[in-house]
């Protein structure tokens, strides 16, 4: 215990690049998931059956079959529910079984529960039941058509954008789509349950939202959420999939825990997961754009239209954050944003990385990217010049003034290092002399506000243990996805307390330590727990300070912690020594640390406030290849300059800038959801939906971080969230796709081309381009594009 | 710990021989499992080996990789990536198996691969992270200093969601440099499984271990494993094999298993009666014989490829990107064959070289042109009992022009919506006789009679293949799903005629793909 501390057990402090806490158990197969968890005798193991129709009503259901089924125990129906039937977080519309209305094709019927997972899926296709099938809309022009929303439409409005657009020079219309996405974490949707005496329950839950996830099982068992438990310890990625879906599983897999008294573990086979559980929003999105000749948008009215599935989910939070990112980096003066949340009968669309952003985001770069082409100038000099300001042109069209504004200087220090310009001219010099192969280049900013919009879940607490050893262990509300969210707290701790990382330890979020907790999510993870866990830190620290200041008779101030040592003027004894001799004067060595960001506001109502503490940005450089007899394309380059503030630890931070990245960029290329004419998900297995690989990633990946520039806000050591921000990087590689694909009309035509852009959408693409060359009979430019 | 379940296909148990095979180096038996069971679904519930993760249960995102080693015909232990979640349990016996538990050293010292994962930065979320361990560990044991481009093939059936995969192709790279050898005291097996490949053949004292242990648990004679009313048979020989073919038409004739896996854990099919090919001697053998290279049945697609490519080189970019490779090191050219699915990737290649298919019922061979196997969607020319024995390729001919293309919306492991392949024999400026195959545009893998006879005699000029290509439409009403619509089908299939017309005339001048 009173052995010095050497120098190089003391890495690890807020700032180093420290590989993520659970590399080593990752890499040996014994980092432990919900699925490995050891199976007590006699677990049943639960599949769903699932709805065929996207719309009907169940007339008649015989699950006798299925009861006779080998192995089957027991079979749960919407009866078998004792409180609410129900796992919408914001509006209980979301039944956990259906009862007699059916409004997706996959959605739950009922739950069979049998003493093996192959079992319980055999049993659960052999329901009788008797559909009335109803007619389903499926599309947002059906539901656009027919009103059929999940929440009245919501109109944001700043200036005047129709006047300003009638008194524009220049003026465009444009009508675009972006597709939905799957998650695709690589560990499907899980809860394991475990009943426990008087009507307890403790459950391993793969979520992003232990405390949400404990609140529904509660409701769903009708009993107060002292008797449940939350637990989990890491999920196999997440990426938004995890924050309201999993409380579909863990309620049931609690149900049938508490009515069986035996352990039910619930794991959805990936088809099921894909079919069953909610993705992207897909938007449909419009725009109609006054600008000068420089490319400067006067006024501008958007159109943005999602589809929500069939229940309210998260989408208005999500449609809330699509609203306040159609701004991106652009100053709008006069616009328009109108915003209409879908309601179709197919699954309930989520939360995924970007919230919402990515969507809004891509309807203002498709636009600025018509004007470059009508104006016949570089995209990036049109993104420029409709640029934030500093001190003037610096208010969202949501009344938020953006103090920490960064754009040009990253913008110009990345257009140099990535040789943009010259890259530019040497491309469509060398696309001029290939008549097949054509090489697309663009650099697209991203500017993304970091903070729940919801102010009330911007709160988060610690608790932090010291024993007498000297170790310390801690508990957060923030869940670890594979982001590094735990060792990035952990080098909080290790930073305030002085002492070597290796001595701290994070442990399973868990609903009975920290209560009350946000979603991991919003890219929020670090800023909220990370000072949580500060406070605590700091909260102990003040006791230990106090104590050694009694043993050494100074001034409590003048206590220092550092390199795993208490010192003090001329004193000083490690910080194991005194945490035994704080123990053994019966001081408190527990602290429970707390925060709430300041600041923010957000009037929902009128969509107006401060709904961000700060922003994060970022620009990306990116240049493809595309195929023009087939549409295939390849990412060959791509620059990235992102702004993480005064890094916490840069190589996690890369981490999700290079994963962020590959993930937009397959959103916005190879990954198509695809649903047939009866509303039948046919995408839904890695063999139909097609994630990147390590073939598609850029040959040339130069990938950095903004350095220099701390967070303006008081955040955790002035560092800035990263988690979603460099998903739309990925904007660049659709815009780099675009500049090829317009090279084959000289670049001033845009090319009329959705998201994804797959080999077949980039094909009809050009194919469109050269037809309207060929039949274009007028001098006219396109007064409409797409 | 070996506590069954009920079997979900219900039936009776019999006694039978038990699954013989060696898990990390040790002997491990196996008996009363369902034949359908997975190695995976084996490691995980029954041994309790939770390290390998099931993340699709199809063999597309590798998250299940394991290591099977095998004896080659030179006595050495050759070592290959499969995915454990659709290999089913019986197909393991007599090999060795080494999954993620196995690698750390007796020490607590991290296998170099896994050091390099874990330096490299390669897992955040860690689920995917077993597998690619597994794929990298091949690879260490199999590419003395890899390459990127060698990289990316080998984890070609590994997703990762989180990293953007740039750190882990960062450790393939490094991996051969990280870690300390293993001390003299070291288990043989132990050290041999952390040296690097070699370019030199020595052989390692822990490959002659692990050599002898699975020779030693060699079967000369033919396999039968039964339980929960299920029967698998691994018989010996051809002659056995057809017996049991003959006799149990009903029968599951299991290969890689590849496809087979996905009967089980996604259509939720079972049967009574599986005949493994994968123990028959013959099947796996790839001879040349008078003019023709023949492929029997159970040889995998990897070693299928590898024999090709001597010939066929240009084909070589398309096997590339044929599936992965834990799925090319498991399924075979016979059972892609014997599938015969419409969008299935070698068939047209083998049609458009002019292949054929040796079938056999009981003792009666015949030989059939491949493409007159296929009859329409899911129907073949095999009768009842009639199994593909081999497929014969015919060597190469002078003066022939190839190409091969593969086209779908990702580049590595997707399914394509449009395989193309040709190939061309020109005399002078004149086409003398042209094969145009492919796949993704009818019920089944078929010719482009139209296309072929309208180049047929003429010279080879853009005008004629123009031409040409309208009459793909002739040849071809493909349907629209979720990989492409038939308009784009189409266009495609005319386009990568074109393609062809461009690289055969313009040599290097022109670039003409981008994959």
């Amino acid at each position: 215990m009173n052995a010095p501390v050497s120098p190089s057990t003391l890495s690890g402090a807020a700032g180093e690049s420290l590989r993520h806490e659970s590399a080593h158990l990752q890499v040996s197969g014994e980092a432990r998931y919900a699925d490995d968890v050891p199976e007590p005798i006699g677990t049943l193991h639960a599949a769903f059956g699932v709805s065929p129709h996207a719309h009907a009503r169940i007339k008649r259901i015989d699950l006798s079959a299925v009861r006779a089924h080998p192995g089957v125990v027991a079979v749960l129906t919407h009866v078998d529910i004792p409180g609410a039937n129900n796992y919408g977080g914001i509006k209980p519309d979301d039944p956990l079984l259906a009862e007699t209305l059916l409004e997706y094709q996959g959605q739950p019927m009922f739950l069979v529960l049998a003493d093996s997972h192959h079992a319980a899926r055999r049993a659960a296709k052999l329901a009788q039941v008797e559909y009335e099938v109803l007619p389903a809309i499926l599309t947002i022009e059906d539901a656009l058509d027919q009103q059929f929303y999940i929440a009245p439409p919501r109109t944001l409005t700043r200036g005047d954008a129709a006047g300003a657009m009638r008194e524009a020079p220049h003026r465009i219309t444009g009508r675009t789509r972006c597709g939905g996405q799957d998650h695709f974490y690589l560990e499907g949707q899980i809860a394991f349950a475990f009943p426990e005496e008087d009507g307890q329950v403790r459950v391993v839950s793969s979520t992003q939202h232990p405390t949400e996830v404990q609140h529904i099982v509660a409701h769903a068992l009708g009993c107060a959420s002292h008797l449940v438990r939350i637990e989990c310890r890491r999920m196999g990625g997440g990426f938004g999939g995890k924050e309201s879906q999993p409380a579909l599983l863990a309620a049931l897999a609690a149900i049938a825990a508490l009515k069986t008294g035996r352990a039910v573990k619930l794991r959805l086979d990936r088809d099921d997961d894909m079919v069953i559980t909610g993705k992207r929003h897909p938007f449909l999105l419009e725009y109609e754009v006054g600008f000068d000749g420089d490319g400067r948008i006067l006024g501008a009215d958007f159109m943005l239209a999602s589809n929500c599935g069939y229940s309210s989910d998260l989408s208005g939070p999500v449609n809330d954050r699509a609203i306040c990112h159609v701004d991106n980096a652009y100053f709008l003066e006069h616009v328009t944003v109108r915003n209409l949340q879908c309601k179709t009968h197919t699954v309930s669309n989520t939360a995924f990385r970007g919230f919402g952003g990515p969507q809004g985001m891509f309807v203002i770069e498709h636009a600025l990217d018509c004007i470059a082409r009508q104006l016949g100038l570089d995209p990036l000099d049109v993104r420029r010049a409709n640029y934030y300001g500093s001190d003037t042109r610096n208010e969202t069209p949501y009344g938020q003034v953006i103090e920490d504004n960064i754009l040009e200087p990253i913008t110009h220090e990345l257009e140099l290092s990535s040789d943009y310009r010259t890259r530019r001219t040497a491309l469509r010099k060398q696309n001029a002399a290939s008549p097949i192969v054509k090489r697309g280049i663009a650099l697209t900013p991203v500017k993304f506000g970091i903070s729940f919009n919801a102010t009330h879940f911007n709160q988060a607490g610690a608790l932090l243990n010291l024993y007498s050893d000297g170790s310390v262990l801690l508990n957060h509300g923030g869940t670890e996805m594979g982001q590094g969210l735990h060792t990035k707290v952990a080098q909080v701790v290790a930073q305030e307390l002085g002492i070597a990382v290796d001595q701290v330890r994070v442990t399973a979020t868990d609903t009975s330590k920290v209560p009350n907790t946000s979603a991991t999510a919003a890219s929020s993870g670090s800023d909220l727990n990370g000072m949580a866990a500060r406070d605590a830190c700091r909260q102990l620290r003040a006791r230990l300070a106090a104590h050694a200041a009694r043993l050494w008779n100074v001034n409590a101030d003048g206590v220092q912690f550092a390199g795993g040592r208490v010192s003090a003027d001329a004193h000083s004894m490690p910080f194991a020594e005194l945490a035994h001799k704080a123990w053994f004067a019966r001081v408190s060595l527990s602290a429970q640390g707390f925060y709430a960001t300041p600041k923010i506001n957000w009037n929902r109502a009128e969509l107006k406030g401060r709904p961000f503490y700060y922003f994060a940005y970022g620009v990306a450089c990116t240049q493809v290849a595309v195929d023009t007899l087939t549409g295939e394309t390849r990412i060959e380059r791509a620059d990235i300059l992102h702004d993480a503030g005064s890094s916490l630890n840069p190589a996690l931070d890369i981490g999700q800038v290079e994963g962020g990245f590959i993930q937009g960029a397959g959103w916005l290329t190879s990954e198509e959801l695809w649903w047939d004419a009866k509303g039948r998900l046919a995408t839904h297995a890695p063999s139909t939906y097609k994630i990147p690989t390590a073939a598609d990633i850029p040959e040339v990946f130069n990938v950095r971080l903004v350095e220099g520039r701390p967070n303006v806000e008081d955040t955790i050591y002035r560092s800035k969230a990263v988690g979603e921000p460099p998903l739309m990087l990925a904007l660049s590689v659709y815009h780099a796709i675009r500049d090829a694909v317009a090279s084959v009309a000289d670049y001033r035509v845009s090319p009329t081309l959705d998201a994804p852009a797959t080999p077949e959408a980039v094909l009809n693409a050009i194919d469109g381009l050269l037809d309207s060359r060929r039949s274009a009979s007028t001098n006219d430019p396109r007064p409409t594009t797409s | 710990m070996l506590v069954r379940r009920a079997s979900p296909y219900s039936g009776v148990s019999m006694p039978s021989h038990p699954i013989r095979f060696l898990l990390n180096g040790t002997l491990t038996e196996a008996a009363g499992v369902d034949p359908h069971v997975s190695l995976l679904q084996y490691l995980r519930e029954d041994l309790r080996l939770t390290g390998t993760k099931e993340g699709c249960a199809e063999g597309d995102c590798g998250a299940c990789t394991v290591v099977l080693g095998e004896l080659d015909t030179n006595g050495r232990v050759g070592l290959k990536p499969v995915n454990a979640c659709i290999r089913q349990l019986p197909t393991i016996d007599g090999k060795a198996v080494f999954t993620v538990e196995g690698l750390k050293r007796g020490d607590g010292t991290l296998h170099p691969a896994q050091q390099a994962l874990a330096d490299c930065h390669g897992s955040q979320c860690g689920f995917c992270t077993p597998g690619f361990v597994m794929s990298l560990f091949a690879l260490y044991k199999n590419s003395p200093s890899p390459t990127r481009t060698q990289a990316i093939e080998a984890l070609s059936g590994n997703l990762c969601r989180c990293t953007g995969y740039r750190p882990i192709l960062d450790a393939a790279v490094v991996m051969q440099g990280c870690g300390t050898p293993c001390g003299a005291d070291a288990a043989p097996v132990e050290s041999w499984l952390n040296q690097p490949a070699t370019t030199t053949g020595a052989v390692h004292p822990g490959e002659a271990v692990l050599a002898a242990a699975l020779r030693a648990i060699g079967r000369e004679a033919d396999f039968s494993y039964a339980a929960h009313g299920v029967s698998f048979h691994a018989p010996r020989s051809i002659a056995s094999f057809s017996r049991l073919a003959a006799a149990h038409p009903d029968a599951w004739i299991l290969a890689g298993g590849t496809d087979v896996g996905l009967w089980i854990n996604k259509a939720l099919q079972s049967t009574r009666t599986i005949l493994y090919t994968g123990a028959v001697d013959g099947l796996g053998r790839i001879e040349d014989k008078a003019g023709w290279v023949e492929i029997g049945a159970a040889v995998t697609l990897e070693d299928a490829f590898h024999a090709l490519n001597r010939h066929y080189p240009e084909f070589a970019h398309v096997w590339l990107r044929f599936a992965s490779v834990p799925i090319r090191s498991s399924g075979t050219l016979g059972g892609n064959v014997a599938n015969g699915s419409p969008i299935g990737d070698s068939m047209p290649l083998l049609i458009a070289l002019g292949s054929e298919v040796v079938l056999r019922h009981g003792e009666a061979v015949r030989t059939l042109p491949l493409e007159d196997l296929y009859l329409d969607y899911k129907k073949q020319a095999r009768v009842s009992g009639e199994w593909v024995e081999r497929v014969r390729v015919p060597m190469r001919s002078a003066g022939l022009e190839l190409a091969a293309y593969k086209n779908a919306k990702r580049n590595e492991q997707d399914i394509s919506a449009v395989c193309f392949a040709l190939a061309l024999q020109r005399e002078g400026d004149q086409v003398r006789s042209v094969r145009v195959a492919l796949g993704g545009m009818a019920g089944v893998p078929k010719r482009a009679r139209q296309v072929e006879a309208a180049l047929t005699g003429k010279a080879w000029n853009e005008d004629n293949v123009r031409a040409a290509m309208a009459d793909m439409t002739r040849d071809f009403s493909p349907m629209s799903d979720m990989r492409a619509t038939a308009g784009y089908r189409l266009r495609v299939a005319q386009n990568l005629l074109l393609r062809f017309f461009h690289e055969s005339s313009s040599g290097a001048s022109i670039e003409t793909r981008v994959l």
